[in-house]
């Protein structure tokens, strides 16, 4: 189409920023551009699509024989329970449900007649099903040959569905358990959909409060990678059997090489401080 | 007993507390916590009959009991009553009345600050419509200081929170050039750290010393860990200009935060000895949320919105330089969608500004909520209109750390634009300085800026 004088020219409306080159050191959404002090067109419906994709992914159901069998691939036996809330909208409204096992769960955890175990790992759906799929078993991996360090003595592993970081209080509990960590489902982001969590609780039972767990937060590969995750896991466990406990009462440390005792990283893997 | 006959039927209330959680307005959370009115009917009948209450029956009926709960104890041995007196006489309904009035000044609101209790506040916000908590609100101001000045009328501030998941120094000093080529960052540049290991918070708050002072800019630094670590820091010399911690409305919650009224004075009392602020010494920054002490289960029967409002009394006696509700973090079970965000954020924005507060609101929500950012927009010019001392700058709106929604660098010049307003004007200087932003308010910054290049520090 011929163009007359009066035409705007598309890209003239808008301002690009000249720093662009600094999101290589960040997923942050920076250097977007502005028009006026507003989103361009192309950023705003970009934010939508994310923000739609991560809502989809909320409601994913958690495929637990699948996880089932690649923890069985690692050597460990495993067992399903469920919490009081009986679907995701359940769960979503009615926390208190999901940190609750339900009675036929309890049951089948109490006739494992386990006594004293180390640690009991729960692997949980929380909020994204996705991270645990991607994120848990290569986790899990990670941990194994620092728990034999430790000399731990391992609980059946727990999958866990509709399940809030409290149900492992019951869980540990049930399984006579000195430590529970849930490695569990973060509420999806924008940018990362598929985050994992671990929660670690020593001497796990029911009234157990936010402020007695230790948590690693963003563990996938993007994140907080396996190794580093693990370390750190391993790291804090070392120190809560010393401290005989875990919360805020226990301080991570864990960049710092003169707590290094039993536990060190792989200096491949960790960069020291 | 409360009673209230409505022509034939009579709605019976147990207690003060049972009134309170009845006569708010509709949320998940007091849905969960089983308090809430069973009928629409009931809901009005209790804001009616609570209407009718004299403010004094707060003082005489404490809705969590003294003997159990050193925040009632804190806000019963508190009490102002020479700042009461104006409005002792006054009922519930009376005292909406008069926030409402014209002749109701800055200046006399100002003057009550201190007599008004959390539950009072909270009774009268019940009986509020959302324009009434927006223009009560907006004549309540608090004003505070540390290098610039936070809160004035016709200025709204900002947070520049450049969140990274893994804490790399480069990713957030790149979200930091980006806030401040941007205009964010005149209420603080705070992080919230992914790790709590002593070592990366003190990195954390190096760098962001060594960036305000080598760019001299009017502002100061937060790292949001919990207190304790600060207090840490602060005693092995680490540069600290505000000291943060979650705090919330009972005994019970702050407890499951790891915090009481004992080791907050000592953080209070260890930021003080700091001396950093150039112009005040509003040191402390609070955050809080509807549905922390439900979280906690430590809330007493009494409904989310109450016990976020007597949050305010803990942090009030800090005289915070910075206090923000995080809205719609806390998720689905406790505000339930985008009508119940945008309420609990006009609620908790007046409740803490009649209380003498310096209200910011995180305007936010979480992906597993039923709400999206059309709604952010609605709640982040209301409470702009209400006269909101600040709001978050997260680049794109978009915490990659967090996981959550909240508003974005453009969304506080769009607030700007709209109605008018300026930076802190101290920041505003500085911008203007810099060429980032002109006399006009609009922004001007281009490839020269010296901001280019703080990821190499």
């Amino acid at each position: 189409m011929k163009t007359t004088g009066l035409t705007i020219p598309p890209r003239d409306i808008l301002e690009n920023d000249c720093w662009k080159e600094l999101k290589e050191f960040t997923d942050a959404r920076i250097a977007l551009g502005h028009t006026g002090a507003s989103l361009p067109t192309k950023e705003m419906q970009k934010f939508s699509l994310a923000h739609a994709r991560a809502r989809d992914s909320v409601h994913m159901p958690f495929d637990y024989n699948n996880v089932r069998e690649q923890v069985e691939k690692l050597g460990f036996s495993s067992v399903y329970v469920s919490s009081k809330a009986p679907n995701r909208s359940t769960y979503l409204t009615r926390p208190d449900l999901g940190r609750l096992l339900s009675e036929e769960s309890k049951k089948n955890l109490i006739d494992l007649n386990q006594e004293d175990n180390d640690i009991t790992l729960v692997i949980a759906d929380g909020l994204s099903s996705k991270a645990v799929h991607k994120q848990a078993v290569p986790l899990m991996s990670s941990l194994l040959p620092y728990l034999q360090k430790l000399h731990f003595k391992i609980a059946p592993i727990i999958l866990a569905e509709q399940s809030r970081v409290a149900l492992g209080d019951e869980i540990g509990n049930l399984l006579h358990s000195r430590f529970v960590a849930m490695l569990i489902g973060e509420r999806p982001g924008l940018t990362s959909p598929d985050s994992l969590s671990v929660y670690l609780t020593y001497c796990p039972h029911a009234g157990r409060l936010e402020s007695e767990r230790n948590c690693i937060s963003n563990i996938r590969p993007e994140g907080l990678s396996f190794e580093k995750a693990a370390f750190k896991f391993a790291w804090l466990l070392e120190h809560a059997l010393v401290k005989e406990c875990t919360g805020i009462e226990l301080k991570d440390k864990s960049d710092d090489p003169s707590t290094y005792n039993l536990i060190r990283p792989k200096k491949k893997d960790i960069r020291l401080a | 007993m409360y009673k209230i006959n409505l022509g034939t039927i009579t709605y019976q209330f147990e207690n003060l507390k049972d009134l309170m959680a009845k006569a708010s307005p509709a949320r998940s959370g007091d849905d969960l916590a089983r308090i809430s009115a069973s009928c629409m009917e009931e809901r009005v009948a209790a804001q009616m009959l609570l209407a009718d209450q004299p403010l004094t029956v707060f003082l005489e009926e404490p809705l969590i009991p003294y003997e159990e709960d050193e925040v009632t104890r804190l806000i019963i041995d508190t009490h102002d009553k020479k700042a009461f007196s104006l409005i002792s006489s006054l009922t519930v309904g009376d005292f909406r009345n008069w926030l409402l009035n014209e002749n109701t000044t800055s200046m006399k609101l100002a003057s009550v600050a201190a007599g008004i209790t959390p539950e009072m506040a909270a009774a009268v916000s019940k009986i509020m419509r959302n324009q009434d908590l927006i223009l009560a609100a907006k004549k309540c101001q608090v004003v505070t200081k540390f290098r610039d000045t936070i809160g004035l009328p016709g200025h709204l501030s900002a947070r520049l929170q450049p969140n990274h998941p893994t804490d790399d120094l480069k990713g957030i000093a790149a979200s930091i050039i980006d806030g401040l080529m941007y205009g964010s960052g005149d209420a603080v540049i705070g992080i919230n750290p992914a790790s709590d290991s002593i070592s990366a918070i003190t990195e954390l708050n190096y760098m962001l010393d060594e960036i305000i002072q080598r760019y001299n800019i009017p502002t100061q630094s937060c790292v949001l860990t919990h207190v304790t670590n600060t207090i840490e820091m602060i005693n092995q010399g680490v540069p600290i200009d505000l000291v943060f911690q979650s705090i919330a409305g009972t005994e019970g919650a702050n407890s499951g935060f790891g915090v009481n009224l004992k080791v907050l004075d000592e953080a209070y009392d260890a930021a003080l000895g700091m001396h950093r602020g150039t112009i005040g010494d509003n040191v402390m920054y609070f955050e809080t949320g509807q549905g922390s002490a439900l979280s906690a289960e430590a809330h007493h029967g009494v409904d989310e919105q109450t016990c976020e409002a007597r949050s305010y009394a803990v942090a009030r006696r800090y005289h915070p330089l910075l206090v923000n509700t995080v809205v719609g973090f806390i998720g689905p079970e406790y505000l339930y969608d985008g009508k119940q965000i945008i309420r609990a954020g006009l609620e908790d924005h007046f409740c803490g500004k009649l209380m003498g507060v310096p209200m910011g609101c995180d305007v936010c929500y979480t992906n597993h909520a039923e709400a999206d950012q059309d709604d952010m927009d609605t709640l982040l010019t209301l409470l702009t209109a209400a006269g909101v001392n600040y709001i978050m700058g997260v680049p794109g709106a978009d915490d990659i750390m967090l996981n959550y929604q909240s508003t974005s660098f453009h969304d506080a010049l769009y607030a700007r634009q709209v109605f008018g307003l300026k930076h802190a004007p101290e920041f505003s200087e500085w911008l203007e300085n810099i060429h980032i932003i002109n006399h006009n308010g609009w922004l001007c910054h281009t490839e020269s800026s010296p901001i280019l290049g703080i990821e190499k520090l």
